[in-house]
Formats: C-alpha cells, structure tokens, sequence
C-alpha cells in the first residue's frame, strides 16, 4: 500500500489559447472503500489562479489552509494579487520546507499571468516544479491523464474547445482507474470569466 | 524634564516621547547630507563622500550600497549602525527571495527594515540605530522612494533630504522639483541640491550616486527581459554630469 494511493483522486492542467483549464474527479475513499462523491480537490487563489491537490486527503485539505494564509498575508503586506510564478514558488518552498517528513500530495496550479498570458505547472510532493508548455497532470490516474492528454491535447484551443478536450481526457482516464472518478469538475479560466462545469460520468 | 526620563530607551516622557529616539534623530541631523528624487523612469539617490583626511583611501568607502538587485539605500548618520542594517535588509531581501523566487518590492522591503529598528527602541539593553536611510527601488508598480527613520517610522517621497542641510535641501527640492522629471533631470537637480550645502569639492570621487531604473537584463533562462535594477554610477558618468553643473 502506497501513502499517496490511500484516498484516490486525480488533477488535469491544460493550456489553451488565452485561456487555461483545470479539471478534478470528486471520489474521496479509504482504499478500496468509496466514501464521498464531492471531495474538493480544487482550489481558487483569485479569479485568475486556481490550484488542485492530488494525493493523501488530510494533506490536501491541510495544504490548502496553508496556502490560503500564506496569500492572505502575501495579499495585505503587498497590497497586491500574487502572480502565478511567484504562487507556484511559494508552492515549491512551502513543501520543501518538508522535505524529509513530506506532505503526501502533489499540487497542480493553473492561472492567467497579468498580462493574460497562461501559466501552468505541477510540483512534486517535495517542491520540484514541472513549468509545463502543453499540459500537466497528478493522482493516481496520471499514467492514464497522461496518455489521454497527448492523445487529445492541441496548442491554442479556444475555452470551449478546451473545454470538451480536457473533460474527455478527465472521464476516460478515471475510468481506467479504480480510485479516481465517482463525479468530475472543470474551471476554464479566462481574462473575462471562470466558467466551472460539473461532468457527468461513470459513478462505479 | 527631558533629562530625568532620557537614560532609559523603553520610558515613556511624561510629555509622551521616548527621549532616545529623539537623541537619535539628532545624531541624524547631524550627519552628511543625503538626497532622494523620484522621477517618472527612475529613482535617484546620492550623498557627498566625506572622508576626515585626503590620505584616506576612499575607494574603499561605500554609502550608497545595494540591497538586492531592484533596490539601494543611502544613509545619514553613523555609518557603523547604516553597515548594521545593511546586513539585515540584504538577509530579509534574500530570505524572500528564497520563498517567492522574485525581489521584493521596495514598500515590503522598507517595512522589514522599519520594524526591525523599530524593534530597537521596545527592546532591554540596546539603542536606537543612528541613522535614517533613504530605500530607493523600481518594480513592477514603478520607481519607490521611501525614507526610515530611527523610530522605526518610514515616508514615501517624490523628493527628500535627510541630514545636516536637510532643511535648506528640502526648500531647494520644492522648488526644483516637477512631477514628469525623468531620471537624467533628476540626477542633475540631486547634484544640484547637494551642492548647496557640500563641503569640499564636488568630484567625480568625492561624490556618490545611485540609480534605480527599469533595464534590459538576461534572465535565467538567456531570455532578455526588462527588469527593475539599482546600480551605482561610475565615476565616468558622475564626471559627465558634473561636466554639466559646472
């Protein structure tokens, strides 16, 4: 048994043309064991930077605090948004800080930089940062998000073309998965919105 | 009155103040003359290099310093105390720069620096330090002027002196002083401005300027980006511009 296979669930990333998706399944469990279908996994930073934690369930839900502080305090000692680079650094040294008794999750961060730019990357449990150019993706159905993402995955969909790619790439891949799946969520961020879909998939 | 309450920093004066802090700023007060300007590009800060004898190497001395790569200081006062929070303000900007992986911005930086001299007038056994520091800096939000004082207490300027001719400076600046400025008028008026009240003559070594600007550097990744940098001038500009004073 696996720390980071106890509690199931996966996170997609994708890069679009002015726009960036993120998508997470909503099964939370104890092993073989389903016990929720509306886990949140995902999380906003501002209307312009979301963020998703993959892995063991406490560790999520800890990290998340965490990080909720961090940019709180970031927020009114600079009187300014963070921006995704400087977030995703603040990702990175905050889980190496616990570099040798580590948080059992692996964050995946997308969002808009200032001058509308996408930004995306995943971390590793102890900080190591993936600044990807295409897609990133985390859990415990990644080798499968993987293959679905490079099968479908484009340069410059439009939001509603991203849309339908990465929500395909999220439901096929869970299936493949027996811990990942039981609902699924997309945000499609944009300059202008955040549009959030809830998907409907296989609920075994 | 102010005699009985100023042997200890941490007691109040029935009047309200804390004696010491005063003393301090008097110790400022006594110190070479230091200037600001804030222009639409740029910051400028500069002071004069006054060394005690003509045999001293003052190629060794530096009052107007780097903290991190986007922001300077330059001080009036006791030049030890200035080395003091140097260091410390060089450690907080690299301690940031550890957690977010960017400079800071000159307005957080100048409150770390703030609250540790403020730390030194609530605390046993030290003293206020006997300088104030004029931060100088350029990020994202722009150029950033800001003065310390030994309080603790920090202003943003468009355009200040702090020092010995502090007052005269001051007046001097009000008048010189127009909000579209650009750094090379600004750099001209903070000589200008120093050289009312400088002692000595005004060389290319006896003076010391620094410039906070947006530039054109190579990022980490051999990418040229356009980034806020402090630096000091040389002695070959310095010279150029008082080629144009004179």
């Amino acid at each position: 048994m696996s720390i980071m296979q106890y509690n199931g669930g996966c996170l997609v990333g994708m890069k679009g043309k002015n726009c960036v998706a993120i998508a997470s399944d909503r099964r939370f469990g104890v092993q073989a064991l389903g016990l929720s279908t509306n886990f949140q996994r995902m999380f906003s930073v501002s209307n312009r930077l979301y963020y998703g934690l993959a892995g063991l369930g406490t560790d999520v839900q800890t990290l998340s605090e965490k990080f909720r502080m961090s940019v709180n305090m970031y927020k009114l000692k600079e009187e300014r948004d963070i921006a995704p680079t400087t977030f995703a650094s603040l990702v990175s040294s905050t889980l190496y800080e616990r570099r040798f008794g580590p948080y059992f999750s692996e964050p995946v961060i997308v969002g808009l930089e200032k001058d509308d730019t996408p930004f995306i990357c995943a971390t590793d449990l102890i900080g190591c940062i993936n600044f990807a150019k295409d897609f990133v993706v985390t859990g415990t159905s990644s080798e499968q998000l993987y293959g679905m993402c490079e099968a479908l995955w484009e340069p410059d969909l439009e939001p509603e073309d991203l849309f339908e790619t990465i929500s395909q790439a999220m439901l096929n891949a869970v299936d493949r998965d027996a811990l990942s799946g039981w609902g699924a969520v997309v945000h499609v961020i944009t300059p202008t919105q955040v549009i959030t879909r809830t998907l409907k998939g296989r609920m075994d | 009155m102010a005699d009985r309450y100023s042997f200890s920093l941490t007691t109040f004066s029935p009047s309200g103040k804390l004696v010491q802090i005063e003393y301090a700023l008097n110790a400022v007060a006594q110190g070479v003359t230091s200037i600001g300007i804030k222009a639409t590009n740029g910051v400028v800060i500069a002071t004069e290099k006054k060394t005690g004898s003509a045999l001293v190497d003052d190629t060794t001395v530096e009052k107007v310093v780097m903290i991190c790569s986007n922001i300077g200081v330059v001080y009036s006062g006791m030049g030890p105390d200035a080395r003091v929070l140097v260091d410390r303000a060089r450690k907080a900007a690299q301690e940031y720069k550890r957690i977010y992986n960017v400079e800071p911005p000159t307005s957080v930086l100048v409150k770390e620096v703030a609250s540790i001299m403020q730390e030194f007038t609530q605390s046993g056994g030290v003293r206020p330090f006997g300088v104030s520091l004029l931060m100088a800096g350029f990020e994202e939000a722009g150029p950033a002027l800001y003065q310390i004082d030994p309080s603790g207490s920090f202003f943003a300027w468009k355009a200040t002196a702090i020092g010995k001719n502090m007052i005269n400076a001051k007046t001097f600046l009000e008048k010189r002083f127009t909000s579209s400025m650009e750094i090379e008028d600004a750099v001209h008026t903070a000589i200008l401005t120093l050289k009312e009240g400088f002692e000595g003559a005004m060389t290319d070594s006896s003076l010391e300027i620094g410039i906070a600007t947006m530039e054109t550097t190579i990022n980490s990744h051999g990418v040229p980006t356009k980034t806020g940098t402090f630096r000091r001038l040389r002695p070959a500009e310095i010279k150029d511009y008082l080629a144009n004073i004179a």
